[in-house]
């Protein structure tokens, strides 16, 4: 008897998401099968990888970002290096200035840096906050008034600001809201149907459910992800049909594997190998649960996670 | 997939004799449908229709035992796809290449991945021992790597090599990877005779599940199967639908468990094969072999492996209390922290580093993570001043400083106010920076 193939097609999908503007807009969701089933039905939008800077600065004290970003120093410059890495799908700015515990930059400011960055980039560009909630929906609004017309990802609305942000970056400037929640299915979704009650349509938001690093209670994340993308084409559930944003970089970066000097932890080899190697395990193991685009840091985690979705799809 | 009543009723001896306490022989298979009542409390079934039976109501993937003492491992045995459904029972495992010529050069760094994360020891557990042409050098690169206490995988096609192979390591129970299309007659006796697991590879699913259709029609169901392909997206594609067809589809025919060539696909880019490491520990290898096992990748790697293969129901807590470090006595500051074995693991291992001794106070905090545990209102000023007060903190330790977490910063005022005459501080947010921040402590 020969193997017989039975086929998971769904007669659900994921949203389509389009992020930018003119020529170079990425679409996001789209597919009807688990992430890379492609022999169950074909996908037509894979997975896309964005790559992150900080308003903050870079670290270069690591010789790859240093010889890739070379002398860039300003956020416009770091941004026209960071849009030319090899398999960059989208650049997303991190705000981290904005941080009231540290140099509590204006929201006019990151506005305007937004927008200086956005003039000199055509790529399709998402925004995160610095993480704490009432100043982030102040910076949102700034920056999505700044960028209107450019289709941006505002990353993110949560329980705590989804109101300002859906009813400023998404109601009135027309941007794409991710919405953002703790590891859990129930909150995600939660969170989606009070975003759509204002009036703002599921078609144009992106779902940030939460993540971590690899070894650090990522189990839960793992689970959500399956979860979701279970509920979403297997019950057809609408308000959880959103694509997921994943942004890895915030996570990964921070843990010790990571921050760990060569002196301190001789034994473990290179700090930047052993950031790439986070990022990527960590951004793998979100793509291959239901992740449709996850945002990583170095320029090498970029170039082989784009290797990986083209040779899967 | 259970057999349904009516076909247990069918192979029944259809006496009504009630002497399994139920009425009739239909109400009996009913209820061993059900799994309510075992077959055996029927004494008439016939010999051959409980082999049926038990077949049938047999887990759809097999566990395979390989390996011998210290090195043996279990594999597959998976009933769910997802963890979130049941658990995961066995862990993927990682297995590193060897070859003539490579051996001397790699084994070193091989070993140098071995260290214990949260209770659990991180190491390359197998090593894949390939063959390269020459039989009299393959005999002898296995005895070398069977001398490295890791299981072994015979990376091996060639019947003769692999029997002179088997001369010197059987008795380690490796896994003889080498039966194909082409060969699987030939291996299939070699790998009976000498009691070893039979790896199956065929580069594509409809013949893989041929041969092993064909093995299992000679007798041998202790195989695993090696569902690597030419691509990267075919090897993806056999892995998933191996497993699968398996579980969710109950065919047999493929409830093995997988071995994933990642050094084979991944083109010679080490961070790609990373990658592949991970997705085929998502994504259901059972066994990934790689061509090297960086430091840096396996931190990672072990990491994710770790948490995947946790049991869901069960969260990895540590008994809350007080835990002297570093020969601390009741002289010795307070820290504190929370009771999820993560955590305790994380920040244990840097106070041990910094050689201070302190008093580590570990709060019943549900279990959670710092934050999660502070989210959820199970970490507060409250819930410290307690466990202080329960546990006679005020007189056991004369030395009342307090060290807190930093991602929970905000409690500071609160316990200074609930705990007067204790100096509370405030520590860095990660645990890593425990050790210089304690050297530069002055209190
Ligand atoms: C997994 C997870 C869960 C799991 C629980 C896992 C567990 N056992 O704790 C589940 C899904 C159950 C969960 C639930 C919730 N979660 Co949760 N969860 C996470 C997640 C993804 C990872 C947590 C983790 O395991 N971290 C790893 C451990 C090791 O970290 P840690 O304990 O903080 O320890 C580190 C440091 O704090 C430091 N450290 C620890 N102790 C000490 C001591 C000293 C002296 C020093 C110096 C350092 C130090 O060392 C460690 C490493 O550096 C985080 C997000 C994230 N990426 O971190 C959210 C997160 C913690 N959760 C959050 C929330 C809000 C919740 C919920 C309240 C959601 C809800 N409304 O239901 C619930 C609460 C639980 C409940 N049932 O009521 C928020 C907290 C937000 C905030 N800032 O307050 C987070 C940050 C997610 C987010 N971004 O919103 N969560
Ligand atoms: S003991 Fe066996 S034969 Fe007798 S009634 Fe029960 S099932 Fe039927």
């Amino acid at each position: 008897m020969a193997f017989k193939r039975v086929p998971q097609k769904f007669n659900a999908s994921i949203n389509k998401v389009v992020v930018g503007t003119g020529d170079k807009t990425i679409t996001l969701g789209g597919e009807n099968v688990l992430p890379f089933y492609t022999f169950d039905a074909p996908i037509e939008n894979k997975p896309k990888v964005g790559i992150m800077i900080s308003d903050t600065g870079l670290d270069k004290t690591l010789p790859g970002i240093a010889a890739f970003y070379g002398d860039a120093e300003s956020l416009v410059d770091v941004a026209k290096k960071a849009v030319t890495a090899e398999g960059a799908d989208f650049l997303a700015i991190q705000l981290a200035s904005a941080n009231p515990d540290e140099q509590d930059a204006s929201p006019e400011d990151c506005a305007a840096a937004c927008k200086a960055v956005a003039d000199a980039v055509d790529m399709p560009i998402a925004v995160i906050g610095c993480g704490n909630r009432d100043k982030d929906a102040k910076v949102f609004d700034k920056v999505a008034e700044a960028l209107s017309g450019k289709n941006v990802m505002i990353l993110s609305a949560r329980e705590e600001n989804y109101k300002n942000v859906v009813a400023s970056a998404g109601l009135a400037y027309g941007q794409k809201i991710g919405a953002e929640s703790a590891v859990d299915i129930n909150l995600a979704k939660q969170l989606n149907t009070v975003i759509t009650q204002m009036g703002f349509s599921g078609e144009n938001v992106v779902m940030n459910v939460g993540t971590a690093a690899a070894g650090y209670g990522y189990e839960y994340v793992a689970s959500t992800l399956d979860r979701i993308t279970a509920a979403a084409l297997g019950q057809n559930d609408t308000q959880l049909q959103m694509p997921i944003v994943t942004p890895v970089a915030t996570e990964t970066w921070n843990v010790k594997e990571c921050i760990a000097t060569e002196e301190e932890a001789p034994d473990w080899g290179s700090r930047e190998q052993r950031v790439i190697d986070m990022e990527v395990i960590t951004a793998t193991a979100d793509l291959a649960a239901g992740s449709n685009a996850v945002i990583v840091k170095h320029p090498a985690s970029v170039a082989v996670l784009s290797k990986l979705v083209n040779e899967l799809i | 997939m259970a057999l349904k009543g009516l076909d247990i009723f069918k192979i029944s001896p259809k006496k009504n004799c009630k002497e399994c306490g139920s009425p009739t022989c239909m109400a009996f298979s009913m209820k061993v449908a059900q799994g309510a009542v075992s077959i055996d409390a029927c004494p008439y079934f016939s010999e051959e229709a409980k082999a049926k039976l038990n077949e049938a109501t047999a887990p759809a993937m097999k566990t395979i035992t390989v390996g011998a003492g210290e090195t043996e491992h279990k594999l597959g045995g998976e009933t769910v796809l997802f963890r979130h459904e049941k658990t995961f029972v066995n862990k993927t495992l990682y297995a590193v290449n060897v070859c003539e010529g490579c051996f001397d050069g790699k084994i070193d760094s091989i070993k140098k991945v071995d260290y214990e994360r949260i209770g659990e020891r991180e190491y390359v557990e197998f090593l894949n021992v390939q063959f390269t042409g020459d039989k009299d050098k393959y005999v002898d690169l296995v005895k070398k790597a069977k001398e490295q206490g890791r299981a072994l995988i015979l990376d091996c096609k060639d019947v003769d090599a692999a029997a002179a192979a088997l001369e010197v390591c059987a008795d380690c129970k490796p896994i003889l990877n080498g039966a194909t299309p082409d060969n699987y007659a030939a291996m299939c006796e070699l790998a009976t005779k000498c009691g070893v697991v039979l790896g199956v590879s065929a580069g594509d699913i409809d013949a893989l599940y041929d041969t092993v259709a064909a093995l299992e029609a000679a007798g041998n169901k202790n195989l695993v199967l090696d569902v690597t392909c030419a691509t990267i997206k075919d090897t993806f594609a056999t892995a998933v639908q191996v497993r699968r067809a398996a579980i969710k589809d109950t065919d047999r025919t493929f409830g093995y468990p997988s071995i994933v060539d990642v050094s084979k696909i991944c083109g010679g880019d080490t961070t790609l094969e990373g990658a592949l490491a991970s997705l085929f520990t998502m994504k259901y290898g059972s066994i990934i072999v790689m061509s090297e096992m960086k430091y840096s990748e396996a931190l990672a790697l072990y990491g994710l492996r770790q948490n995947i293969f946790t049991d869901p129901q069960k969260p990895m807590k540590v008994e809350p209390g007080i835990y002297p470090l570093n020969g601390a006595d009741e002289n010795a500051i307070c820290v504190t922290t929370v009771d999820f074995a993560l955590t305790y693991f994380v920040v244990s291992a840097e106070l041990e580093r910094s050689g201070v001794p302190l008093n580590l106070l570990i709060t019943d905090a549900g279990g959670y993570s710092v934050l999660t545990a502070w989210a959820a209102g199970k970490l507060s000023s409250g819930s410290i001043a307690k466990f202080i007060a329960e546990n006679d903190i005020e007189n056991k330790c004369k030395n009342h400083v307090l060290i807190i977490p930093g991602k929970v910063a905000v409690l500071k005022g609160e316990l200074e106010d609930k705990l007067p005459g204790w100096k509370i501080i405030t520590a860095p947010n990660e645990a890593v920076g425990l050790v210089k921040f304690l050297k530069e402590l002055n209190v």
